[in-house]
C-alpha cells in the first residue's frame, strides 16, 4: 500500500553532500575534559540550577530544573565536579551568551540510578512531567519542549503522529544514520508517543534519498505490534520542514499562525523519538545526540556527542581540513547559523557542524538588483512573493511587507538559493522581522509609559479635586454658623470656591482622552 | 559574518542573459539566410552602441561598471530593438532607438530592476513615431529582390545611404503593411495572400524567422530562463481574437496563422512580453499580461495607425502590471482555506 502524496509550491534541489558522512557508522565521542552545558538549550525559560559549584554530579543527573512551564531539566551529561556556574558563549549567530553549568569531568563516565518509566501505569500528566524532567526537547532544530506536546488536547485533537525524518538540509546526515542504526528504538519512542497522544496513526516520513533508512525504518516497523507507516516522499528541500511534510503526506495546510495539531497532526523528529525511548526504557535523560560533523575536514562522520561538548574539540574528532578553513556553521547550508566562535557547546540543537571553506562555500558574488524574474517566487515553499517583500523591506515599508505575509516566511532559504542577481533576500526579511518586531515592542513600551502617566496625571488631579472639594465644604460649612448668609463677601468667596471646583473638573476631563471611560 | 543560506544555484543574470541571445541565433541565421548579413551589421552595430550607452550611463550614476555591464540587459535590449527594425535601416536609427531605450526607458528610471517600461520596445515606438519612413523600409527576401546586399555594401548603405539606385529593390513593405494597403485598395485577404511577398502562413522568409525564434522560446522554456504563462497567453489571446474575426469574415480579415507568422509576433511572444522586469509577476498575472499583448497587438494591426502592433500592446500591458500584480497574487501557505 502506498499512498496518495501531494507537492508543496516550489522547493529546490542543492547538492546533496549527504553521502560523505555517511560511509562510517555513528561514533561514540569521547568524553571532553570539560562539559559546558547551558541552562537553556529550548524555546523558553532557562532550567534553573540546583547543584553548586564544587559539588560531584554523576552522569544523568538532575543539575538544573524546570523553572516554568516551557522549560525541561538539565543534566549532567557525564560524572565530574560543577567547576563554575556562569555565563559562556553560546552557538548563535551574534555570539549570545547564558547561564551555564561546567562540568570537570573524572574520566569515570559514571551513572547516576537510572529508572525506567512504566509509563503505562502512569498518569498522563505525571508522565508529561517525566519526561519534563527527563530534558527531552525536540531535535529537530526549533527545540520545543517535547511533553508540552504531547498533550492530546481536550477534545482530542490528534489523528496523527507523524515522525519526521526528512532532513532536507544538504550535508546532514544524522537523522539518516539514526533511522539506520536505531530503527528500534525510534519505533519503542514512536510507541510511547502514540499511547500519550492517543493517535490513530503513525506514519514516519523520509526522503526517497535514504533507502538504507528506508529499508531499517521499515524492517522495524514489521516488528511493530501497532501499524506504522513508512511514507516515502520525494527528494526536495525543505520537505523536511514540519509544514511541507504535513502538506506533502496529508495535502493539509498548517493555518498560517497555527500549529500542525490544527490539523490533527503531532510532529517530532525521528531523533526525538530515539530520545523519548531511551527515557522511557531506559530512565536515561537526554545528554547526547547525534552531530554530523561534515565539510571540509579529513573525515566526515556521525558522532553520538555528549551535549556540553565544546565544537573545537568535537571538529578534532575530523581529523583536520584539507583546506583553510573559512568558518563553522552549525546546521546545514540553507538555514545553519554561522558560529562566531567555535569554543561554544554541542547543545540540543546541534544536528550539523559544518566546516567551510572556500571551494566547498564560496563568497556569493556581489548582489545586483532585482530583475523581478520571480525564480524565488517560483522555489518559495510557502507561496510568498520574495521579491515584492525584498522591496517593502528595502523601503522600509514595513506595513506592506506584513500585508504580503511576511510572517509566514521560514527563512528556508530557497529564494536567496535560486536569485541569479544573488540578492541575500532571507537577511532582508530577517532584519525587516526584528524591525517589525523592535517596533512593536516599542509601541508597547510607550503604550505602557502612556498610561503609567495618564494614571499619575488623573491622581494628580483626583486630590486637587478633593482638596478643593474639602475647602469648599469647608467655606459652605462657615456662612451657615456665621448666620449673614446674605453677605456679599461671603457670596463672592463662594463663588470663587464654586469657580475652582468647576476649572478642577474641567481640567481633569480635558486630560482624560476622550474615547476613554471617566 | 553572513546568514544563511550559503549556498547558491551557479545561475546568474549574465548566464541568463547569454541563454536569451543564444536562444536568438538561429532566428538570425534564419534572418542572413533569407535576408542577406545586413542584420548581422546592425547586431553589431546595436551591441557596440549599447555598451557604449551603458557604460557611459553606470559612470555618470558612478556605479561600478564592470558586474553591471556583465549582466548582459543592455545586450539583450540591443539585439531585441536591431530584430525589430528594417535591418538596412540608417545607422544612425539604432543609435537612436537605443539612446531612448538604455539612457531614458532604462537608467532615468533608475537603471536595472526599476523600468517600468519594456525598454527595447520603448526606443522602438520612438522610432515609430518620429521616424516612420526609414522605419518601413525592410529588406526584401532574397528570391524576390534578384540581388541581396553582401556584407561590405550592406555597411556602406547602413553607413553612407549610397545605393540608392538599387533601394527599390532591396527593400519592400513588410506583409503586413501590404495587407493593410491592399485591404484599402478594396482587394480581399484571399487575393492579396497570393501576391509573391506573402508565404505559406505569412511573409516570404519571415515566417520561416518566426519559425526559428518560436524553436529559440522553446529552448528558452526548456533551459527554465522563462514560464510558459505569458507566450502561450500571448499566442493565445492573438490567435483566438484573429480567429473570431477571421471566422466572422474571412475576406476581410486575415487567418491567425498569418497573425502569428508575421511581423514581431513570436519575437513578441517569446523574447519581449517576457522580459521580468517589465512584465506581470505573478503566474495567473503572466496569463493576464501576456492576453492582453496578444489582443492589443491584434487591435492596433488592425485598427492602429501603425504596421504592427506588438510594441504599443507591451508598453500599454506594462501600465497595467502593478495592478495585475496586486490583484493577482497567489495565496499563502497557510492561507488558502480562508481564501476560497
Ligand atoms: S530571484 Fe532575485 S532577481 Fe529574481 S525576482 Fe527574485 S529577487 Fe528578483
Ligand atoms: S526564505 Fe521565506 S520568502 Fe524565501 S523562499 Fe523561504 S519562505 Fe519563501
Amino acid at each position: 500500500m502506498s499512498r496518495t502524496l501531494y507537492q508543496f509550491h516550489g522547493g529546490v534541489h542543492p547538492e546533496e553532500h549527504k553521502q560523505i558522512s555517511t560511509q562510517l557508522p555513528i561514533a561514540v565521542a569521547p568524553v571532553p575534559a570539560q562539559l559546558i552545558v547551558p541552562t537553556r538549550q529550548h524555546i523558553g525559560h532557562p532550567s534553573k540550577p540546583c547543584v553548586s559549584v564544587g559539588e560531584y554530579v554523576r552522569k544523568g543527573q538532575i543539575i538544573a530544573h524546570a523553572d516554568s512551564y516551557i522549560s525541561v531539566a538539565t543534566h549532567a551529561p557525564s560524572s565530574g565536579t560543577v567547576t563554575q556556574i556562569g555565563t559562556h558563549a553560546m552557538p548563535h549567530p551574534s555570539g549570545l551568551v547564558d547561564t551555564v553549568i561546567v562540568i570537570q569531568t573524572d574520566g569515570k563516565d559514571e551513572w547516576c540510578e537510572r529508572q525506567p518509566i512504566d509509563y503505562r501505569n502512569l498518569n498522563a500528566s505525571a508522565l508529561r512531567n517525566r519526561l519534563r524532567d527527563m530534558g527531552i526537547a525536540g531535535l529537530g532544530g526549533a527545540v520545543f519542549p517535547s511533553f508540552i506536546k504531547l498533550n492530546p488536547g481536550v477534545p482530542q485533537k490528534v489523528q496523527t503522529l507523524l515522525l519526521n525524518g526528512g532532513e532536507c538540509e544538504p550535508w546532514i546526515s544524522c537523522d539518516d544514520m539514526t533511522m539506520r542504526e536505531r530503527a528500534n528504538g525510534i519505533m519503542a519512542g514512536a510507541e510511547v508517543m502514540r499511547f500519550m497522544l492517543r493517535a490513530e496513526n503513525v506514519i514516519i516520513g523520509i526522503e526517497d534519498n535514504k533507502p538504507e533508512a528506508i529499508a531499517a525504518m521499515q524492517q522495524a516497523a514489521a516488528q511493530c505490534t501497532f501499524p506504522v507507516e513508512i511514507a516515502v516522499i520525494p527528494t526536495l528541500y525543505p520537505s523536511g520542514g514540519a509544514k511541507q511534510m504535513i502538506k506533502v503526506i496529508t495535502g493539509k495546510e498548517v493555518p498560517s499562525g497555527g500549529r500542525s495539531t490544527d490539523v490533527g497532526v503531532a510532529t517530532f523528529n525521528v531523533g526525538t523519538a530515539y530520545a523519548i525511548h531511551r527515557a522511557i526504557h531506559h530512565g536515561e535523560p537526554l545528554i547526547s545526540r547525534v552531530v554530523t560533523l561534515t565539510g571540509n575536514i579529513q573525515q566526515p562522520r556521525n558522532f553520538d556527542v555528549l551535549i556540553g561538548t565544546p565544537m573545537n574539540e568535537l571538529v578534532q574528532l575530523g581529523q583536520g581540513h584539507p583546506e583553510k578553513v573559512t568558518g563553522h556553521i552549525m546546521g546545514g547550508p540553507m538555514m545553519g547559523i554561522e558560529l562566531a566562535r567555535i569554543d561554544v557547546p554541542v547543545v540540543k540543537a546541534t544536528n550539523c557542524v559544518l566546516v567551510k571553506s572556500d571551494s566547498l562555500f564560496p563568497p556569493a558574488p556581489a548582489a545586483i538588483p532585482c530583475i523581478r524574474c520571480t525564480r524565488c517566487a517560483d522555489a518559495c515553499p510557502a507561496d510568498l512573493q520574495p521579491q515584492e517583500l525584498y522591496w517593502f523591506a528595502r523601503a522600509k515599508n514595513f506595513d506592506k511587507a506584513q500585508k504580503y505575509n511576511l510572517f509566514d516566511c521560514i527563512e528556508c532559504g530557497c529564494c536567496s538559493y535560486v536569485c541569479p542577481s544573488h540578492i541575500p533576500l532571507v537577511q532582508y526579511y530577517r532584519y525587516a522581522k526584528s524591525e517589525i518586531a523592535a517596533n512593536l515592542a516599542e509601541h508597547k513600551a510607550a503604550d505602557h509609559a502612556r498610561d503609567r502617566h495618564e494614571t499619575r496625571l488623573a491622581r494628580i488631579e483626583r486630590e486637587k479635586r478633593e482638596r478643593a472639594e474639602k475647602l469648599a465644604q469647608k467655606a459652605a460649612a462657615k456662612p451657615a454658623t456665621e448666620t449673614a448668609a446674605d453677605d456679599p463677601a461671603a457670596a463672592a468667596k463662594k463663588a470663587a470656591i464654586q469657580a475652582a471646583i468647576e476649572r478642577a473638573k474641567a481640567n481633569q476631563a480635558a486630560t482624560q482622552p476622550p474615547n476613554e471611560p471617566t | 559574518m553572513t546568514s544563511s543560506p550559503y549556498i547558491t544555484q551557479p545561475t546568474s543574470v549574465s548566464i541568463i542573459m547569454l541563454k536569451v541571445m543564444l536562444a536568438l541565433i538561429p532566428a538570425i541565421i534564419a534572418y542572413v539566410w533569407y535576408f542577406g548579413p545586413a542584420i548581422l551589421v546592425s547586431l553589431t552595430l546595436a551591441s557596440i552602441t549599447a555598451l557604449v550607452l551603458e557604460t557611459a550611463a553606470l559612470k555618470l550614476r558612478s556605479l561600478p561598471v564592470k558586474p553591471y555591464l556583465m549582466d548582459g540587459s543592455a545586450l539583450v535590449t540591443a539585439w531585441l530593438l536591431a530584430l525589430s527594425i528594417p535591418s538596412i535601416a540608417p545607422w544612425w536609427l539604432i543609435v537612436v532607438g537605443l539612446f531612448f531605450a538604455i539612457i531614458v526607458a532604462k537608467h532615468l528610471y533608475g537603471g536595472l530592476g526599476n523600468n517600468l517600461f519594456n525598454p527595447a520596445m520603448v526606443g522602438y515606438a520612438i522610432l515609430i513615431i518620429s521616424f516612420p519612413v526609414p522605419m518601413t523600409h525592410w529588406a526584401a527576401p532574397s528570391i524576390l529582390a534578384g540581388h541581396q546586399l553582401g556584407l561590405m555594401e550592406s555597411v556602406q548603405y547602413i553607413f553612407n545611404g549610397t545605393l540608392s539606385d538599387t533601394l527599390d529593390a532591396i527593400s519592400t513593405a513588410t506583409p503586413l503593411d501590404t495587407l493593410r494597403t491592399q485591404l484599402h485598395l478594396n482587394r480581399s485577404v484571399g487575393e492579396i495572400t497570393h501576391m509573391p511577398i506573402f508565404g505559406t502562413f505569412g511573409g516570404q522568409g519571415s515566417e520561416m524567422i518566426a519559425l526559428f525564434i518560436l524553436l529559440g522560446g522553446i529552448y528558452m522554456w526548456l533551459a527554465r530562463i522563462i514560464t510558459w504563462h505569458i507566450p502561450v497567453a500571448f499566442i493565445a489571446g492573438l490567435a483566438t481574437i484573429s480567429g473570431i474575426f477571421y471566422i466572422v469574415d474571412a475576406t476581410h480579415y486575415a487567418s491567425p496563422w498569418f497573425h502569428l507568422a508575421t511581423g514581431g509576433a513570436m519575437l513578441g511572444a517569446f523574447f519581449i512580453a517576457t522580459d521580468p522586469v517589465s512584465g506581470a509577476t505573478t503566474p495567473k498575472g503572466k496569463i493576464i499580461f501576456g492576453a492582453g499583448i496578444g489582443i492589443l497587438t491584434y487591435l492596433i494591426r488592425i485598427m492602429g495607425a501603425y504596421p504592427d502592433g506588438v510594441a504599443f500592446a507591451v508598453l500599454l500591458m506594462n501600465i497595467a502590471v502593478p495592478l495585475i500584480d496586486s490583484y493577482t497574487q497567489p495565496a499563502v501557505y497557510g492561507h488558502k482555506d480562508k481564501q476560497s
